[in-house]
Order: C-alpha cells, then sequence, then structure tokens
C-alpha cells in the first residue's frame, strides 16, 4: 500500500505526459504525401498555417533560456532572468509601499468603529477600480513609466491588506484585550504584544492574497508601459510572431507566482497559532 | 469597618433603554478583608460577573463605588489579578511566556533572568514544571487554567478575582486543582474573590460565602459564614458535621429562596450575615472573624423572623 502522496505524484505524471503526448501529437504538420512544386520546396512546404509549437520545441527554449537568464543584448533582447528579475522589483515595491500603508490604516479602522464608519465609503468605491484604470492617471501624475507601473502595484495591493488588517485588529478576542487592560499595558504595548500576534495570521493572508493580485497586474502593466519585465517581454515576443517564447514566459510567469505564494504561505505558518 | 480592605458600595447595574430600565442587579453592599476568600453564588444572570468585572475595573457599574485599599477602583490594575473561566492566555506563547507576559508587566525594571526565575518558581507551584515550553493548544484545560492560575499568582495583586475558573473542567481534574489553590491561598494568604457554581467548591475553599437573589432586580441576600476548621481537606471536610448544615443552608437559598428574595425582604441592610451553625447549634462562637459575632446572631434572629 503505497502512500497517498506517491499515488497523488504518479497520477499527475501520468496527467503530465498524457497532455504533453497530445499535445506534441496535435501539432505535427500533415504529412506530405504529393510531390511537392518547387515554389513549395522553396517556401518549406505545402502547410502555409503557422502552428502552436509542440512541448518538445518549448522545452528546447527553455534549456536555452534558463542555460543563460541574465544575458543582456540590447533593449530588444534580453535574458529571461533580468525580465523576470525587473517584474519582481517592480511587484516588492509597490507591494511594500502598499505595507507600509496597509498596515497602520488597517489597524487605526479596526480599532476605531469610527475611523470604519468614515473610511469604509471610499475604500468600497475604489476597490473595484481595475488597477490598470489608474495608468493614465499615473502616467501623467508621475511622469515616469516605471514608476507608474509601481504605484498600479502599490494601488492593487492595497485594499485586501487594508481590509484584512483591519477585519483582524478588530476581531481579536475580547478575553485578550481584557489580559492587556488587566496588566496595565499601555495602548502601544498592546497593540504590539496583543493584537498585533492575534491579528497576524488574518493580515498574512491579505498580505498572501495581494501579492497574487499583484503578479496578475504586473504582466498586463509592463504589456501597457513596456521597456522591461516580463509582460513587456510576453508582447514583445508576440510581435516577434515566437510563440515557443510566449508559451515559455508563460509558464515562467506561473512559477514565480507560485513561488511568491508559498513565500507568503510560510510566512504565514510562522506567525499561525493554534486555539 | 470603614478598614474593610475591600468595600463595595451600593453599586447597580442597569441598562436604560427608551421604553424601559432594566436592572440587573442593585443595592450590592459588601466588604472583604485582606485575606480573606469569599465566593459569590447565584444563578445566571443575576450579576455576578459583572460584579466581578467591576472589581477588576473592566466593567464601569451604573451606580456605586468599590474602594479597595482606600482608594476608588477605576480602571484595570494590576493590583487585582484576574483568572477568566476560559482561562485567556495568549495562545501564540508558550506556557512560561505567558506568565511572563504578566510579570514583565508588573515589574518593567526587571532583567529578563529575573523575571524568568520568578515565573518558572509560579509555574512550578502550580505543578506545571516540565511544560513550560508548551503552546496552550498542547496543554489539557486543567493545565492551561494553572498557567493562568500562576500567571495571576506571579503578579502577586492585593485582590485575586476568580471567574468560574473550573467550570469548564471535568471533576477530577476540579478536584485537584481545588487542593492546590487550599494550598497556595493558606501559603500567600492572598485575598480572593471567586465566582462558582459549585456549592462544595465554594464551602471548601470560602471564609465567606455571598448568596445572590435571582436577576433582573438581583440583590446579594446572604452572606453565610463558612466556619469550617482550616486547613479543609476535600476528602475530610465532608465528614465535618457541620458541613452539610451550611450545604443544605445554601442549596435551600438556591433551590427555593433566590427566586423571591427581593430587596424588599429583609428589613436591614443586606446582605444579612449568617451562620448556619450557630444557628443549628453546632458553634457558638470562634468566628473568623470575632467583631462580628453580635452583629451576625441578631440579623439572624431578623433573618429567622423574615423567613
Amino acid at each position: 500500500m503505497r502512500s497517498l502522496d506517491v499515488r497523488a505524484w504518479i497520477l499527475s505524471l501520468t496527467f503530465l505526459v498524457m497532455v504533453l503526448g497530445a499535445w506534441e501529437f496535435a501539432v505535427q504538420a500533415p504529412e506530405q504525401t504529393e510531390a511537392q512544386s518547387e515554389y513549395e520546396l522553396l517556401m518549406g512546404g505545402a502547410e502555409q498555417e503557422a502552428r502552436i509549437p509542440p512541448p518538445s520545441a518549448i522545452a528546447q527554449r527553455a534549456w536555452e533560456e534558463l542555460s543563460n537568464p541574465f544575458y543582456d543584448a540590447g533593449p530588444n533582447d534580453k535574458g529571461i532572468g533580468i525580465q523576470l528579475g525587473y517584474s519582481i522589483y517592480r511587484v516588492l515595491s509597490g507591494f511594500f509601499l502598499a505595507v507600509i500603508i496597509a498596515l497602520p490604516v488597517g489597524f487605526l479602522i479596526g480599532m476605531s468603529p469610527l475611523m470604519y464608519r468614515a473610511l469604509n465609503p471610499y475604500i468600497q468605491l475604489l476597490r473595484p477600480i481595475s488597477p490598470l484604470a489608474w495608468m493614465p492617471l499615473a502616467l501623467f501624475v508621475i511622469k515616469d513609466s516605471e514608476t507608474s507601473a509601481i504605484f498600479v502595484i502599490f494601488i492593487c495591493s492595497i485594499w485586501p491588506m487594508l481590509l484584512n488588517t483591519a477585519f483582524g485588529v478588530a476581531n481579536v478576542r475580547e478575553d485578550w484585550i481584557n489580559v492587556a487592560r488587566t496588566h496595565e499595558l499601555s495602548p502601544f504595548r498592546t497593540a504590539f504584544t496583543v493584537i498585533l500576534p492575534a491579528a497576524a495570521p488574518t493580515i498574512l493572508t491579505g498580505m498572501r492574497i495581494s501579492i497574487g493580485i499583484a503578479w496578475l497586474v504586473i504582466v498586463a502593466a509592463e504589456m501597457l508601459v513596456g521597456g522591461t519585465g516580463i509582460g513587456y517581454y510576453v508582447w514583445n515576443e508576440w510581435n516577434n510572431l515566437d510563440l515557443t517564447s510566449v508559451i515559455f514566459s508563460i509558464l515562467m510567469i506561473g512559477l514565480v507566482g507560485m513561488l511568491l505564494d508559498l513565500i507568503l504561505t510560510a510566512a504565514t505558518k510562522l506567525v499561525q497559532y493554534e486555539e | 469597618m470603614s478598614q474593610s480592605f475591600l468595600q463595595v458600595q451600593q453599586l447597580a447595574k442597569r441598562f436604560v433603554s427608551k421604553h424601559e430600565t432594566l436592572t440587573v442587579f442593585e443595592q450590592a453592599n459588601f466588604t472583604i478583608e485582606a485575606g480573606e476568600f469569599v465566593c459569590i453564588i447565584g444563578h445566571s444572570g443575576c450579576g455576578k460577573s459583572t460584579i466581578m468585572n467591576t472589581l477588576a475595573g473592566l466593567d464601569v457599574p451604573t451606580e456605586g463605588v468599590v474602594i479597595m485599599d482606600g482608594r476608588e477602583v477605576s480602571g484595570p490594575s494590576l493590583e487585582r489579578g484576574v483568572v477568566f473561566q476560559n482561562y485567556s492566555l495568549l495562545p501564540w506563547l508558550s506556557a512560561l511566556d505567558n506568565v511572563m507576559f504578566g510579570v514583565r508587566a508588573r515589574w518593567p525594571q526587571w532583567s529578563k533572568d529575573e523575571v524568568r526565575t520568578h515565573s518558572l518558581r509560579y509555574l512550578a507551584m502550580v505543578g506545571l514544571a516540565g511544560v513550560e515550553q508548551r503552546k496552550p493548544a498542547q496543554l489539557s484545560g486543567g493545565m492551561r487554567q494553572r498557567v493562568s492560575i500562576a500567571r495571576a499568582f506571579a503578579t502577586q495583586p492585593k485582590l485575586l478575582l476568580l471567574d468560574e475558573p473550573f467550570g469548564a473542567l471535568d471533576a477530577l481534574t476540579r478536584g485537584v486543582i481545588q487542593d492546590e489553590l487550599v494550598n497556595i491561598c493558606a501559603e500567600t494568604r492572598q485575598t480572593v474573590f471567586m465566582i462558582t457554581h459549585d456549592i462544595d467548591e465554594a464551602i471548601l475553599l470560602s471564609d465567606r460565602i455571598l448568596l445572590m437573589s435571582n436577576g433582573p432586580g438581583a440583590v446579594i441576600a446572604e452572606s453565610v459564614i463558612v466556619d469550617l476548621p482550616k486547613p479543609r481537606k476535600r476528602a475530610d471536610i465532608i465528614h465535618h458535621p457541620g458541613y452539610y448544615t451550611i450545604r443544605n443552608h445554601l442549596v435551600d437559598f438556591l433551590v427555593n429562596r433566590s427566586k423571591t428574595f427581593t430587596k424588599y425582604s429583609a428589613s436591614v441592610e443586606f446582605p444579612m450575615s449568617v451562620n448556619p451553625l450557630v444557628a443549628s447549634g453546632l458553634a457558638v462562637k470562634q468566628s473568623s472573624q470575632p467583631n462580628q459575632i453580635s452583629v451576625e446572631q441578631s440579623t439572624h434572629v431578623n433573618h429567622l423572623e423574615n423567613a
């Protein structure tokens, strides 16, 4: 009797092989049955339709790109590592700016029902706005595409953190607050030694949602602002009609997104407590 | 009596709405002397917890004052340690850190080593040496309550408030911790005010038991003196001839009289001081508070006339 883990792995691999096999088979050009004309031979075959590249070609491209990820051969030709690096840099900058604002404001809203009622309408109004809708305004005000992209990340990652912080702080168990009160803790010490650890799992969950959204948004934002980053890279390769690179970079976006999520999950586990 | 360690005067809690005023309890008057162990018993909804929270400074009464050690209670203080019913340990801290949390708050100027040594001593006192690094979730209910008691004792409060501390524990564990509490209180001469639902527990631990009538509009009807020799042992105390006299008195109040007792039931200022042993002839004097004997006997006569 093998463990569930082992069986799950086997099944996963089976699915992978099946899907990749079907893909590889489906995108093959049809066999040439008739003799080709001279023109057809010159053009490389009778079938002129462009095809999605097979997994083998993508694997080969991945090998090439990943064996030299940080090369820089001019503005239009940079390694995948450099492009991903730009994107991660923007996501983290916007994300940490959002942390700096969202945590204190979330604490304020969570601790003061008055502030919650006063600010809630604005939060509810601003939250559903697609972050990309801010882009023209950001470009006009900031006048720098790089910073505008960071601003867009900031604005999209602030809401889940703000709301989760407020929720976590507002819902700290009354008993724990009473423990702080009976021990005559100052408001400042209460915030740091009781409320913060109590709300930390909720806050970290908000951060995890935020970084997920930020990573979704950065690709679209970089397609708009251009220049560098994985979003720009995808769009550039599409303009180059290099679908192999497009698919490869799609996979890389998924991989990095997964890693960011894993890091935040690990951080959440650190502050998690059992009641 | 103005020198009593704790004085509760004319305490009342009312909820006033547009249409009506709901009085939870009123005219609560009692005192606690230093070193005394006082329990309060009453049915749910009579406002016991509100009284306790008021003593702790966590709740504000509608009327009345609480004076401890000559000063009015106006907010929570480290002078009054509280053990909550649901333990109220901080779940992200280990047992030791929970105790250290209290000790650090009490003596901010202490070094980390002093805080640690002091905390470990109190954890050992409640029999928890060896599990101090465990988180509350990894401890049994009884162990958690011990940590909570250690935290409260470690801050050496002048008054310890216990809100049904053993309510959530099984009978066996409760018995063991009750015994420990008897010993610790005997050693430390701690002044304690405790809410309980358990009559036997109250008799085992208390010098005096306050009986509350049913809410709304509850009052503290009687102050029953538990005139049994100390130190008491759970196994021996039930064989004392006075045990069931006291127990029957309490049960009679809770089952029959608490329903009908109102603030108009007594002609004297209540709570009436009652010593069931004197009433039944099992004891004549040797009250723990000699100055109360005459008062006690006269009010007791009053009580009989009213009953």
